[in-house]
Formats: structure tokens, sequence, C-alpha cells
């Protein structure tokens, strides 16, 4: 029983450390003239839809929930967000190359089609960032077509 | 007595919690990488100094190699072969200089290394159906640089009509025989040569 107060203690103690550890939020006033919604002519339900379920990880800006604020579970959204970024951030679209824009906007055809965008772990909280079949079809068609007229 | 131990206990605790934070931090910066690239590149310089003029073609050979390489593992279905393939050429084509080309040739080709590095580097960690999509791009990327860099090979650029659900993909390859890499020993000989570079 000793054993168990003592490790619980020790989890509280190391819980409570952690949580003076700072962490860099990804939070932006501005959205910059290069953001993929200003350099193309998104639909609205396109926009709705990417602001949604993409936005979190992949611009600026993150619409952080309660959760953030709390230690371990920030070092967790810091990483992803930093990941999400480097892959592709929307907020930049207008910087890239055409040959870039081709490559970015295959991967994100190909993520949406295979279900591995949105990330589950994701999902499992915004549940309103999953798409809708309709939703999904909306906005893979507004990419091919972009990439159609890049080509 | 029982106090101070819990107190020693718990402050050990701290101080690990605070080294493995530490360690995370310096973990991210990873100098060892960038350093084993540098030594890549002298060796790759030592190569140019011997080549005496052309020297950026074969640093575009040495890519082309690679590019060949994993296009036989590709070939040859082999997943894992093609994961090492594809972090191969990712590695020579970060080490790709252009300096020496006009500027405008120096944006295309710094554009062209970039986009390739990307498809090459998520060659590296992907299922084969994955790396078969990347390695399509990929392959366009290399076709422009040859069109930049020009190349001392004799080199076929060929097409399979159905690939990417008809959509097509061409690729290129050293021999005039059609191996197919899309479709490996499912269609392994589905193709035709489109045009021959040199």
């Amino acid at each position: 029983m000793k054993i168990v107060k003592i490790i619980a203690w020790i989890a509280l103690v190391a819980f409570v450390v952690i949580q003076f550890f700072p962490v860099d939020y990804n939070q932006s006033e501005t959205v910059p003239q290069t953001d993929f919604m200003l350099v193309n002519n998104v639909p609205a339900t396109v926009e709705q839809s990417l602001q949604v379920s993409c936005y979190d990880c992949h611009s600026n800006n993150t619409d952080y929930p309660w959760y953030s604020k709390v230690q371990p579970s920030s070092w967790y959204l810091e990483h992803h967000i930093k990941e999400g970024k480097a892959e592709l951030n929307f907020n930049e679209w207008g910087n890239l190359s055409d040959r870039r824009k081709n490559s970015k906007l295959r991967s994100i055809i190909n993520q949406i089609e295979d279900g591995e965008m949105p990330l589950d772990s994701y999902t499992l909280i915004h549940r309103d960032a999953i798409f809708s079949e309709a939703n999904k079809t909306a906005v893979i068609d507004y990419m091919n077509k972009l990439k159609d007229s890049l080509e | 007595m029982k106090t101070v131990k819990r107190t020693i206990g718990t402050m050990a605790l701290a101080t690990v919690v605070m080294v493995t934070v530490s360690c995370k931090d310096g973990n991210k910066n990873e100098p060892a990488k960038p350093m084993s690239n540098e030594i890549h590149q002298e060796k790759m310089d030592d190569k140019e100094d011997m080549a005496m003029d052309n020297s950026q073609d074969a640093k575009a050979e040495a890519i082309l190699k690679d590019y060949f390489n994993l296009k036989d593992a590709l070939v040859n279905d082999d997943n894992s072969k093609a994961k090492e393939l594809g972090n191969t050429l990712a590695q020579s084509l970060k080490s790709f200089d252009a300096s020496s080309y006009s500027d405008s040739e120096q944006n295309e080709l710094n554009d062209i290394i970039e986009d390739a590095t990307e498809h090459a580097e998520h060659i590296g960690e992907s299922d084969i159906a994955h790396q078969r999509e990347h390695f399509k791009t990929l392959s366009k990327d290399m076709t422009d640089m040859v069109a930049i860099t020009g190349t001392s090979m004799t080199i076929y650029e060929q097409y399979c009509p159905m690939y990417d659900n008809n959509k097509g993909g061409a690729w290129l390859s050293m021999n005039e025989e059609i191996r197919n890499p899309y479709f490996g020993a499912q269609m392994l000989k589905c193709g035709k040569v489109q045009r021959e570079i040199n």
C-alpha cells in the first residue's frame, strides 16, 4: 500500500512540475496574402470543410481546445502541429511553385481519399472535423480541378 | 525518515523529468545527420574535380543512377529495398549544387530538387502503392532535371497508359526493353518507349 501511495505522490508532483514547461502556441492574428483561400477562388462549402478539418494543423493559427493548456497534452499537440505545417501550410500556398502545388495537391487528394487525413487521433475529439461523404467529394473534386488547371 | 526519503524520491523524479525534456529538445537538432551529409558532399566534390569540366553532370548522373536503382526495386515489387533506395536518392538530391547554372536554370533546378527530395523521402517510409504514386511525380521531376542538366547516358522515356486509373504514368530507364515499375510482376511488360533522350 505504501508503495502505491508513494508512486501516486510522485506522479502528482511530476504532473505539477511539467505544467511549468513553456509551450509554443501556434497562433496568428493575420492571414497572409499567400493563403490558399485568398490565392484561389474556393467555393464556400469547400472553404468551410478545409477550415474545420485541416487548418488546425496546416496553418499558422490553431483553434486550441481546453486541454491544450494542460501538459503533457500540449506537447503532443505541439508536435503534431509542427509536423503538419512542415508537410503543408495552407497559409503559405501562394509561395509554392506550380510544381510544388501539383505535388501537394496530389498528396491532399490521396490522403483524403484514403481516409488518412484528418488523423483519427484528431477526429476522436474534433467530431465535426470528420468529412461527410458529400464534403469529401466536394473537396476532392475541387482539388482535382485545381490540379488540372495547373498542368 | 520516511518523509525525507519521499521528498528525495520526488526531487529525483522531477530531475529525471527535466532531463528528459531537455533531451527531447536536444534530439530535435540532430547534428549527426547534416555532418554525414557534408562528408557525402566532399566525396562528391572529389569526383567533380576528377571529372574536371562537366562537373554538374557528374552529380546529376549520380542522382539518375539512384533513381534507376529505385525504379528496379519497384519493378521487383520490393518494398523494403525501395524504401532504402528512396532514402539514398534523397541524400544525393540534397547534395546537388546548382550554382554553375544560369539564374533561371538554378531556380528551376532548385524547385525540381526540392520537389523530388520530398517524393524520395516519402518513398523511404511508405507502402508500395504509395511509393509508386510518388514515383510517378518523381519521374516527371527527373525528366525535367535531365532536360536542363543533360546526360551522357542514353535514356528511354517509357509510358504505361494503364497506371493511375488509366491516367497513365511515365518513367525513365536505361534499357529499351520495358520493365514496368508501376505494376511489377502483375504487368511487367505493359508500356512502350515514348522518347529517346540522347
